[in-house]
């Protein structure tokens, strides 16, 4: 049996109870909305860009502890970075809660986010952790489209 | 809840190995040979309704969950099968297969007689008037599909109104926008309570001239509403208005007689009733049936083609295109016979019991709120936990064993009446036990500590 505290890590409930970054960005110059319609989480991720960084990021919405703790580390970790190392990061949090192996990804771009690393143990809570970054990556691709996990 | 409710058992006038022991306590008083009047305790219910028999015919029963018992309370959303059904469908395969209505040889004719079986049993289940005013199709929703398609398109024309309840789920909507969005006809809706209950008066505001058709849930499969359909079908037909009647999560928690509510269809699907996927009924009177064009053209539905023409069968055939879904109303049939053996009114009456229970011991439970808490509910318990998103309550609960159901089930206009993104749903069967309840309660509990 998988531990729930694998999943519900003390930071990730932390993250959950106390959302960084919870609010929006007027005028951002990129958002996009993520909708998970299985579970009805929703959220809305802003970015304020300077050239190639990254220099605001936030979101508003709501949705389960794994989502929102998910929404609020990675806006956390991406501040500052530029948009080809939040796309990156992406990748490698996206290979890491699919559970490709622990050397498929990379451990040192992540930092804090392996709090995550337990999602894979939990199939149908994956697109919860993945939504925010689903999201994230297309407001920088500015889509300017609703993004849905199914 | 009031613990003093007092139910109506008819026991059926014969021996049942399931009902173990017919003899009610002292303070239950008789009314004739096969009516008893039973105050609401679960002493008299659990003499009457042997519930360890019961979930020895339901091997699924017996699994564990990550090592622990499996507590299955997402029966809304299908239910676990007896082996009486497994073994019908099981022997089917074995013995009978072959197909219907065609061959001439022996295992054709047992098929097709058997088959034939099963539409008089959901006949008499429903109390219809004709075998042929039952409809085999693949479930509650492709019934709802057919009745939009072929009656809807009939009768709703541009300018029309289709009348549906602000309960519905996602089935019970789309056909009928689709079909308001193909004939330019508005389809509105019945609001309902903070309990979760229709506003009658805002419903009889709303059949107007312009209304061709209403189309309710029994009940809700979000909130446990079970809805006045007699009512309602009595409130349509003094405007003229024929009304369908969703029976996905009436069908497997009480007595339906169609003849009774006089509603014009009525669908269900097997497998929410103790049978397999794949197959359910529609219901509708002869007359209309009669009246209306085929659903899809093949096989089985004719009764002779050229290429200049076909003649379409008769009824019920005339709906039922290709070959059917043989083993599957088989095992439909099986169910009925299971459902019926232990008696639909004592199965609601365990149900009622078992959700007053829950509904009381959840209630207890700190930050919890209750979302459905209309006067007559079935087997249905939503909540929403202050501080927990029912995803994650849903997480949790399965790592106890405790199989419920998290997210908008299928009606999200529910979840926006209340305005809540979701809740968790506890629906139960009449496999469920008082100890499995209060299994969920302590995983419940275990959801706090998890958040404190």
């Amino acid at each position: 049996m998988s531990d729930l505290r694998d999943l519900y890590h003390e930071v990730i409930i932390d993250h959950s109870k106390s959302p960084r970054n919870f609010r929006e960005i007027d005028p951002a110059d990129c958002k996009a909305q993520g909708y998970n319609p299985l579970c009805g989480d929703e959220l809305t991720v802003f970015m304020r860009l300077d050239g190639d960084v990254v220099e605001d990021i936030s979101f508003i919405g709501s949705g389960c502890a794994i989502s929102k703790a998910s929404a609020s580390m990675m806006t956390a970790h991406l501040k500052g970075k530029s948009k080809e190392y939040a796309e990156a990061a992406f990748q490698e949090f996206h290979k890491m809660i699919t559970g490709q192996g622990e050397d498929a990804f990379d451990k040192a771009l992540l930092g804090k986010l392996a709090v995550f690393s337990g999602v894979c143990e939990f199939p149908v809570r994956v697109k919860c952790a993945s939504l925010p970054w689903h999201t994230m990556h297309t407001a920088l691709e500015e889509k300017g489209e609703k993004v849905t996990t199914e | 809840m009031s613990a003093s409710r007092i139910s109506t058992l008819h026991l059926p006038p014969y021996s049942n190995s399931l009902i173990s022991n017919l003899e009610l306590p002292d303070d239950h008083s008789l009314r004739g040979s096969h009516d008893v009047l039973v105050r609401d305790d679960w002493e008299g219910l659990r003499l009457a309704f042997d519930v360890r028999s019961i979930r020895e015919n339901f091997p699924i029963l017996q699994r564990k969950v990550y090592g622990k018992p499996l507590v299955y309370l997402d029966n809304a959303a299908t239910t676990q099968k007896p082996q009486q059904v497994i073994d019908a469908i099981t022997r089917y395969y074995t013995e009978q297969n072959a197909n219907v209505h065609r061959g001439v040889h022996h295992l054709s004719e047992k098929a097709t007689h058997e088959y034939e079986c099963v539409r008089c049993k959901v006949r008499q289940y429903i109390n219809a008037a004709e075998d042929r005013e039952v409809i085999f199709v693949r479930g509650a929703t492709e019934g709802i599909n057919l009745i939009a398609h072929c009656f809807g398109g009939q009768v709703v024309g541009s300018g029309d109104e289709v009348l549906i309840s602000a309960m519905e789920h996602h089935s019970n909507i789309v056909p009928w926008q689709l079909l308001c969005q193909q004939r330019g006809a508005s389809l509105k809706v019945i609001p309902i309570d903070d309990d979760g209950e229709i506003l009658l008066d805002e419903y009889e505001k709303l059949l107007t001239t312009r209304t061709k058709l209403v189309s309710v849930t029994h009940v809700s499969n979000a909130l446990g509403t079970v809805n006045p359909i007699g009512k309602m079908v009595e409130m349509a037909h003094r405007h003229g208005i024929p009304v369908v009647i969703d029976g996905a999560q009436g069908a497997p928690h009480m007595q339906i007689d169609v003849q009774a509510v006089d509603c014009e269809f009525y669908v269900f699907s097997a497998h929410k009733i103790y049978g397999p996927t794949g197959i359910g009924i529609v219901y509708g009177k002869e007359a209309l049936l009669e009246s209306m064009p085929p659903y899809q053209s093949g096989g089985d539905m004719i009764s002779a083609v050229t290429f200049e023409k076909t003649i379409f069968n008769r009824l019920p055939y005339k709906f039922e295109a290709g070959t059917p879904n043989i083993a599957g109303t088989v095992g439909l049939g099986a169910a009925i016979d299971y459902v019926s053996n232990i008696g639909v009114e004592q199965i609601a009456a365990y149900e009622q019991s078992l959700l007053n229970y829950a509904t009381d011991a959840v209630a207890a439970i700190d930050r919890l709120r209750i979302i459905g808490t209309a006067s007559e509910k079935a087997s249905v318990l939503s909540f929403v936990l202050e501080g927990a998103h029912p995803h994650d309550i849903g997480t949790i609960l399965d790592q106890e064993g405790v199989a419920i159901r998290a997210g908008h089930h299928c009606a999200q206009p529910v979840m926006q009446r209340f305005g809540i993104p979701a809740t968790a749903r506890a629906s139960f069967a009449f496999y469920n036990t008082r100890e499995e309840v209060d299994t969920m309660v302590r995983a419940i509990n275990k959801v706090g500590e998890v958040f404190a």
